[in-house]
């Protein structure tokens, strides 16, 4: 079983500064889509049973090998990361078309694995885009996994229901996060990773150039604006229950929030 | 600009009726600001729906697609009819309900057709001298809101349900226009479908909320919760934990989930990941209720109680009782 895994080293939004309006993205902290260790994982489940090779595959900073690193150490097999000339200024549109190039440079593939969506930019396009792309049938938002013959057996989560669909490989899968829980890596397994390759490729190594990406690329960023939180932040603590609790109501009431 | 020439008018499709009215009523409005038309596209191996209901919210064509590899209305085969229909009729933007069936669309669609895609927006306007669409999405997990326009048409866009209001219009009429198409057989195949239980009431109506977290160790102590929304005839919610992993409800509050502005939203042993902040932003009062004093979540509350929800709860259901 050959599978590709689409990760993203993405913004760590949870550390994510606001300063004056604006979100500060010099120097932010960076790390691979949540969901895309869920990926990592099912990738991971699928090889225990019947066997294949695991390729982590990512369009970023060259940072990103920082993250491709954790993926080789959870039980990827190799890393591919296509560096990506523009800062991130992109749309899903150029990222789909460097993720196709590099994966038609590949020696074939089964299944590739995406997540849902990313925490930073969360389009929940790449995935269908890619399958699109590559001209494979898509299987989004999927919960559970099994393989059958040549075919993949896969739960998803609509708004409404869950459907159980039959589709032949290959094909494109993207997963929520509920499949599993991604597992954390011990020592030994990041010791044994690090003799495992990482390939960087540059976008000329995949027939691109940053003029070509960016006329892909329709998507104009015109703004970006920063929420501030402005909550009053007013904390009870070290207080037996009840006074807490009384005291608590006194500033709802003032609120005028209780419906009373 | 290389606007390429002819392409006119707005289309709208979804699978879901409602999000369907609301994407043509706010149509209507964009369209009469720069004189063009609405058109909707219907799809499925047998349409109930009956056309002129489109007309009541102020579309003016509707195109039909009545065809059995429509049935289920796997992506593949939507993302084909469409694309086959926007090719014809060139529209200058198509906007798509963002459900998750219309989420795995619209970008099947943009890939066919070569442009770009803007997902989930909050807002939408006209640069009316530039003819250019202008769409508001939040990203970074709720913390910014990006402004974006796209420069090759037509524009696609999906727009979340209730984002836009339905409005009727008396005395107009569309045009039916029913088309053949030759849909490739798929090999996606739908063995089961199992429907969630749904509740029936609408969190996002309520204007007091109570939002459960995996600091409730179980489904039973939800009921807790219930008795402190009846007595302050409030409503129930959960994370995304545990609605979709534990399964005890099936929807939750959220980024992914439902987005809600309560007068008072209460959160019982919730930690205040940002994911989940980002979904109710716009409530009015936030209280929260966690015994870890670090969590996360009282820096986004206006007030809070550092303590075991399970002395906390009982002790808030007491006192309230006595003023209510
Ligand atoms: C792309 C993406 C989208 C997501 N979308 C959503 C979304 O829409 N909605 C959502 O909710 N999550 C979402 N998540 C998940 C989110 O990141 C968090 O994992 C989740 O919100 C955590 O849920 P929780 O607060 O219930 O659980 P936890 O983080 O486990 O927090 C439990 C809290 O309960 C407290 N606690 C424990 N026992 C007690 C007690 N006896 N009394 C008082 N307090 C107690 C603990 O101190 C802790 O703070 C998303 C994640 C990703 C990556
Ligand atoms: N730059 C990227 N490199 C590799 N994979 C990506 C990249 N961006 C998105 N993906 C994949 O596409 C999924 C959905 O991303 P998005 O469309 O940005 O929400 C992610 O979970 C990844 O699997």
């Amino acid at each position: 079983m050959k599978i590709v895994v689409c990760a993203k080293y993405a913004l760590d939004v949870a550390e994510l500064k606001i300063s004056s309006g604006k979100p500060v993205l010099e120097g932010a902290r960076r790390k691979v889509s949540d969901i895309d260790k869920n990926a990592v994982e099912a990738a991971i489940s699928i090889k225990e049973k019947y066997g294949g090779i695991i390729k982590v595959l990512c369009f970023g900073p060259i940072s990103a090998k920082e993250g491709l690193k954790e993926l080789l150490a959870m039980g990827a097999d190799e890393a591919y990361l296509i560096e990506d000339p523009s800062e991130g200024m992109l749309d899903t549109a150029a990222t789909v078309e460097a993720l196709a190039l590099a994966i038609q440079k590949m020696d074939g593939f089964d299944l590739i694995l995406c997540g849902e969506a990313t925490i930073d930019g969360y389009t929940s396009q790449v995935g269908p885009r890619l399958a699109e792309r590559l001209k494979v049938p898509q299987i989004t938002y999927v919960r559970s996994i099994k393989i059958d013959g040549n075919n993949v057996i896969a739960e998803r989560d609509l708004e409404d229901v869950y459907q159980t669909v039959k589709v032949p490989m290959p094909l494109l899968i993207t997963v929520t996060r509920e499949i599993n829980t991604p597992r954390i890596p011990n020592l030994m397994a990041i010791l044994k990773a690090s003799k495992k390759p990482i390939t960087i490729w540059k976008i000329e190594d995949l027939g691109l150039s940053k003029d070509k990406l960016e006329q892909i690329s329709s998507l104009h960023t015109l703004s970006l604006e920063g929420f501030t939180v402005e909550r009053k932040r007013i904390i009870i603590k070290d207080k037996p229950v009840d006074e807490a609790v009384q005291e608590l109501i006194s500033y709802l009431l003032k609120e005028k929030v209780l419906g009373v | 600009m290389g606007l390429e020439g002819n392409y006119k008018g707005i289309m709208v499709y979804s699978e879901d009726i409602d999000t369907l009215f609301e994407l043509i009523s706010k149509s209507r409005e964009l369209a009469n600001q720069i004189q063009t038309d609405v058109s909707a596209i219907l799809l499925g191996d047998r349409i109930e729906i009956i056309p002129n209901e489109l007309a009541a919210y102020g579309v003016d064509k509707v195109y039909m697609v009545e065809n059995p590899q429509l049935k289920g209305l796997i992506a593949e085969a939507c993302a084909e009819s469409i694309s086959i229909i926007i090719n014809r009729v060139k529209p200058e933007a198509l906007f798509i309900g963002a459900t998750k069936r219309g989420k795995e669309l619209a970008p099947k669609i943009a890939e066919k057709l070569k442009t770009g895609c803007v997902s989930e927006c909050v807002s939408l306007d006209i640069d009316k001298a530039k003819r250019d669409f202008i769409m508001k999405r939040i990203i970074f997990g709720g913390k910014v809101v990006s402004t974006h326009t796209i420069v090759k048409r037509p524009i696609i866009a999906t727009i979340p349900p209730r984002i836009f209001e339905k409005k009727r219009i008396e005395g107009r009429a569309a045009q039916v226009i029913k088309i053949d198409l030759e849909i490739p057989s798929s090999k996606f195949e739908i063995l089961e479908v199992k429907n969630k239980v749904v509740s029936g009431k609408k969190i996002e109506e309520a204007s007091i909320v109570i939002c459960g977290g995996r600091g409730l160790k179980q489904k039973e102590d939800f009921k807790l919760l219930d008795e402190l929304a009846n007595v302050l005839k409030g409503q129930v919610g959960c994370t995304r934990p545990i609605a979709a992993d534990r399964g005890w409800f099936t929807e939750w509050i959220g980024l992914s989930g439902k987005k809600i502005k309560p007068n008072l939203y209460i959160t019982v042993g919730i930690s205040g990941a940002i994911q989940h902040v980002a979904g109710v932003r716009g409530a009015k009062v936030i209280v929260s209720i966690n015994k870890d004093p670090e969590a996360p979540i009282f820096s986004e509350s206006d007030y809070g109680i550092v303590g075991d929800l399970y002395k906390v709860i009982p002790a808030l259901i007491e006192h309230l009782k006595k003023i209510k």
